[in-house]
């Protein structure tokens, strides 16, 4: 059985709604980190995240200034300052299907639909710590590999050509995003 | 606040894309502990968010006030995009939330009112009464909680309202096959 050390990993919570802010912060520090860094806006996250230099960042969607969409789309721009790997978990009220589409494609690692709990959270974290996924560049993408499945049937407009499709074998985000915490 | 971010990176390159790999810069955060660990952080987790279940109330109130303020001020500015928009953040918030805080009834009613927000083609041909009753709803639920929802009142009181919502969607954007199909697909998170 693995267990994750907490207590080394260093976050950024990022939220506009101080409830929910301190709502993570009480389950982080019980997880076990001593680390937690929050901002309340976009803005303000992407400063903290070159400033502090976060192994995860924990975001939610809908916020003022500019939302948790941008600043995951902000720190996978090539070019950026930080480190445009750290894994972002999408934290969210949103519950529509297309929502976990357009987190994805903008390079979110994880999607987790509120309400939260601390399974939920706990599961997430485990998975971008014990089981990352490679990057994946193209002309109009760089994020976390988008494949989940072994689905050679794809011929969308994004099917990437040349190579073999190296997948690993993980739930895709939506059948995660369905688990309810 | 420095970390090392350098790894080592290995880059396969394809026609159209890269596949970067790095080593997980995370590996040693995992450790192996005995099967029969009786440190369980899930169970410390719950039991802290126990603790601080004291506070929910409050905050539901909170929250409730902010969504009353936020209808107030959209109805005064109708047009207005930034009162329409804090309106949603209110709405929202309590859509994540309140289940979490004890009032998952309260979350349904503010669902409801997000989509009409997101989905009607011209949010100032809604009707006000509307949202006002989700307004209403969500309020009468959070203050009358104990009262109503030993009879089940506000179960029901979300479910018309998202079906009086769905149906009014649904007309409006009768011809605008992209928002309906958006209307019409289920949630993730299960409604009951």
């Amino acid at each position: 059985m693995y267990r994750i050390d907490f207590n080394k990993l260093r976050f950024l919570v990022c939220d506009d709604n101080a409830h929910m802010r301190r709502i993570l912060r009480t389950l982080l520090h019980s997880f076990g980190a001593r680390e937690v860094y929050e901002a309340e806006d976009g803005a303000t996250a992407l400063e903290m995240f070159t400033h502090y230099v976060p192994d995860i960042v924990i975001t939610d969607w809908l916020m003022p200034i500019f939302d948790g969409l941008e600043l995951a789309q902000m720190i996978r721009q090539p070019g950026g300052k930080g480190n445009p790997f750290a894994p972002i978990i999408m934290l969210t009220g949103h519950s529509e299907k297309r929502r976990v589409t357009v987190a994805r494609d903008a390079g979110v690692t994880e999607f987790l639909a509120k309400p939260i709990s601390a399974k939920g959270l706990y599961q997430r974290i485990l998975n971008v710590v014990a089981s990352p996924r490679p990057y994946i560049r193209t002309k109009n993408y760089f994020g976390p590999d988008r494949r989940r499945n072994t689905v050679n049937a794809y011929i969308g407009p994004e099917r990437r050509n040349g190579g073999k499709a190296e997948v690993l074998q993980q739930p895709s985000l939506m059948d995660k995003a369905k688990v309810a915490g | 606040m420095s970390k090392d971010l350098s790894p080592k990176l290995s880059v396969e390159n394809f026609p159209d894309h890269q596949v970067i790999t790095q080593p997980n810069p995370l590996r040693k955060m995992i450790r192996r502990v005995a099967e029969n660990d009786p440190d369980d952080p899930i169970a410390r987790a719950e039991k802290a968010l126990q603790e601080l279940s004291s506070e929910f109330d409050g905050w539901m109130e909170n929250e409730c006030d902010r969504l009353a303020s936020a209808h107030t001020a959209m109805e005064m500015n109708r047009g207005d995009t930034g009162t329409r928009e804090e309106l949603l953040r209110a709405a929202h918030d309590i859509k994540g939330s309140a289940a979490t805080f004890g009032y998952p009834t309260a979350a349904v009613a503010a669902e409801s009112l997000c989509r009409i927000i997101e989905h009607a083609p011209d949010f100032d041909q809604v009707p006000p009464e509307l949202i006002a009753h989700h307004v209403n709803a969500i309020q009468a639920i959070v203050r009358e909680n104990d009262r109503i929802d030993a009879l089940g009142v506000s179960a029901q009181l979300s479910k018309k309202l998202r079906s009086v919502a769905d149906e009014y969607l649904a007309h409006v954007n009768r011809d605008r096959p992209e928002h309906l199909e958006a209307i019409l697909a289920p949630s993730i998170i299960p409604l009951d």
